[in-house]
């Protein structure tokens, strides 16, 4: 039953991971820049819903519906200031770029908000459901976060399949000089992919928050780290590898922690990561790279 | 409907394009040829809009395009095939093929589809596979046939023959041909010079960066000079 316990633990961490992931990899994919300040925007989406329903009193709904709408903004914002001018940049000035936004957005909530911890109050309450007459026993939380996480994925699977948007982003991320040339707007689709990647950070933020309940400027650092990891691990640019590698990366860290130990948790997950990188350099479900002429 | 006049296009501090000027009149084929290097696909990716010239006016239908980004420019009616095809190879022919309509919003396709698949039949056997496990010779079908889902009335086709066989070279320039005679005007690049003169009505020879010689595709394939150094003697 423990077992079962811990998998299930792993599962809702993962979903998180996952959704961060997803972020990461999209944005990676087309414009092939790591947004290292993704998970920063995840901290800003756990404040603002904690401000609409702790301080302003509104309900949890309209609660993460502003937060998402409101990272979204600050997504696509920081884009087009931070990244677009940099657009035919070397990739080592767009990394150092992300960095410096990743700092500011932290130092900018330290200046607002104070780095004294919230307690973030929970967007479904705090009850759970028992299990096998009550051995096992699940929060209500760690089912929400499973259940988004598979809509989630569903609806971006379908998105970008069978849309006219989803299926221009795959075109942009296979090769932008072509898309161009079919009338598809690189930097317009860029935007809706931060518009995209930072809603679902907010969600994330939420559902984070809701589970770890400690919210200070540093709160989406961390996740942010295990999230890349977890889109390097199932290969960064492919959107089903984010979720793959998310969700294995949240059991296993889960697993460390419940049958190995607490404090080597991470080190177990980053030796995990550099294993499955020496063996197969693409990331799980990454793309072999060929050119064919 | 298209005329390009004097322009510049630099790599760095390499002067590509030094002054070319051309034109393309309605209904026409006309066709670009010179030697590796020459600059031939320079001036299609700055007529497409993917490549800036620092002089000059580039001007389709009436309007000076050479300020517009290329998605605006397709958006116009006039598509480029780039070199090497660049089909998305990750998705599949009928993918490819809407994403050549993605200009095409409110339309109906389906016809225009259909149309494609009557001038290369391959594609509609192959519509629900990935392009990237296509033939060489159905890369280029499917290339031109996504730049037809737009509906151009201004093709640009850089070198379709590259790396083809030659049944599989007459076959594309005839489809070239039928596309022409259907009402869409041609600008061919080619190595191939024989084969691009022979179904040109105007041809121009570009040099190291600059229009050498110009006159009909018949005039060109006469003179000696164009034989000895683009159609081996």
């Amino acid at each position: 039953m423990t077992f079962l316990s811990y998998f299930i633990s792993g599962l809702s961490l993962g979903s998180i991971y996952a959704i961060i992931a997803l972020g990461y990899t999209m944005v990676y994919g087309i414009a092939k820049m790591l947004n290292f300040a993704h998970g920063d925007v995840i901290m800003v989406g756990s404040y603002i819903c904690f401000f609409a329903v702790s301080r302003w009193n509104l309900p949890p709904v309209v609660g993460v519906l502003l937060a998402m709408i409101l990272c979204t903004v600050l997504g696509v914002t920081i884009e087009r200031l931070a990244y677009k001018p940099l657009r035919s940049a070397p990739s080592l000035s767009v990394l150092i770029t992300a960095i410096g936004i990743s700092y500011f957005l932290q130092n900018a909530a330290q200046l607002l908000w104070t780095s004294n911890p919230k307690v973030f109050p929970s967007v479904v309450g705090d009850g759970s459901v028992k299990f096998f007459d009550g051995r096992l026993s699940i929060s209500v939380i760690t089912i929400v976060t499973i259940a988004t996480c598979v809509v989630i994925m569903v609806a971006l699977t379908w998105f970008t399949s069978k849309t006219r948007m989803g299926k221009a982003m795959r075109a942009c991320s296979e090769d932008k000089g072509a898309a161009q040339l079919m009338g598809i707007s690189v930097n317009h689709t860029i935007s809706v992919t931060f518009a995209i990647g930072s809603a679902l950070a907010a969600i994330a933020g939420v559902l984070l928050s809701s589970a770890y309940p400690t919210l200070m400027p540093t709160t989406g650092s961390m996740p942010g780290i295990k999230a890349f990891t977890s889109a390097v691990f199932g290969g960064i640019g492919s959107i089903p590898g984010a979720m793959l590698g998310g969700i294995l990366l949240g059991i296993i860290e889960i697993f460390s922690k419940g049958y190995i130990s607490t404090q080597l948790s991470d080190a177990i997950v980053f030796a995990v990561l550099i294993v499955i990188l020496l063996v197969k350099p693409t990331g799980l479900l990454g793309k072999q790279i060929t050119e064919k002429v | 409907m298209l005329k390009i006049d004097n322009i510049n296009v630099y790599y760095g501090a390499i002067h590509a394009i030094k002054g070319v000027s051309l034109e393309v009149t309605e209904g026409e084929i006309v066709t670009l040829i010179g030697a590796n290097g020459a600059g031939k696909s320079t001036v299609l990716k700055t007529i497409s809009g993917l490549l800036r010239s620092k002089t000059g006016e580039i001007n389709f239908m009436g309007e000076n395009i050479s300020t517009l980004p290329s998605h605006k420019i397709v958006e116009r009616g006039l598509a480029h095939v780039p070199e090497g095809r660049r089909v998305f190879l990750q998705m599949t022919v009928q993918e490819n093929l809407e994403m050549g309509a993605y200009t095409q919003k409110n339309r109906d396709t389906d016809a225009d589809m259909e149309q494609v698949f009557a001038l290369f039949p391959r594609l509609l056997e192959r519509r629900k596979q990935i392009a990237g496990t296509l033939s060489g010779g159905e890369q280029q079908m499917l290339a031109m046939g996504r730049a037809m889902m737009s509906r151009p009335r201004l093709l640009m086709l850089d070198e379709p023959s590259m790396g083809l066989a030659p049944l599989l070279v007459e076959q594309i320039f005839a489809i070239i041909q039928e596309m022409n005679k259907k009402g869409t005007s041609i600008l061919l690049v080619e190595q191939n010079a024989q084969m691009a003169l022979s179904i040109a009505d105007r041809a121009y020879v570009l040099e190291t960066g600059s229009i050498a010689v110009s006159g009909t595709g018949e005039e060109l394939i006469e003179s000696d000079k164009i034989r000895k150094a683009y159609l081996g003697g």
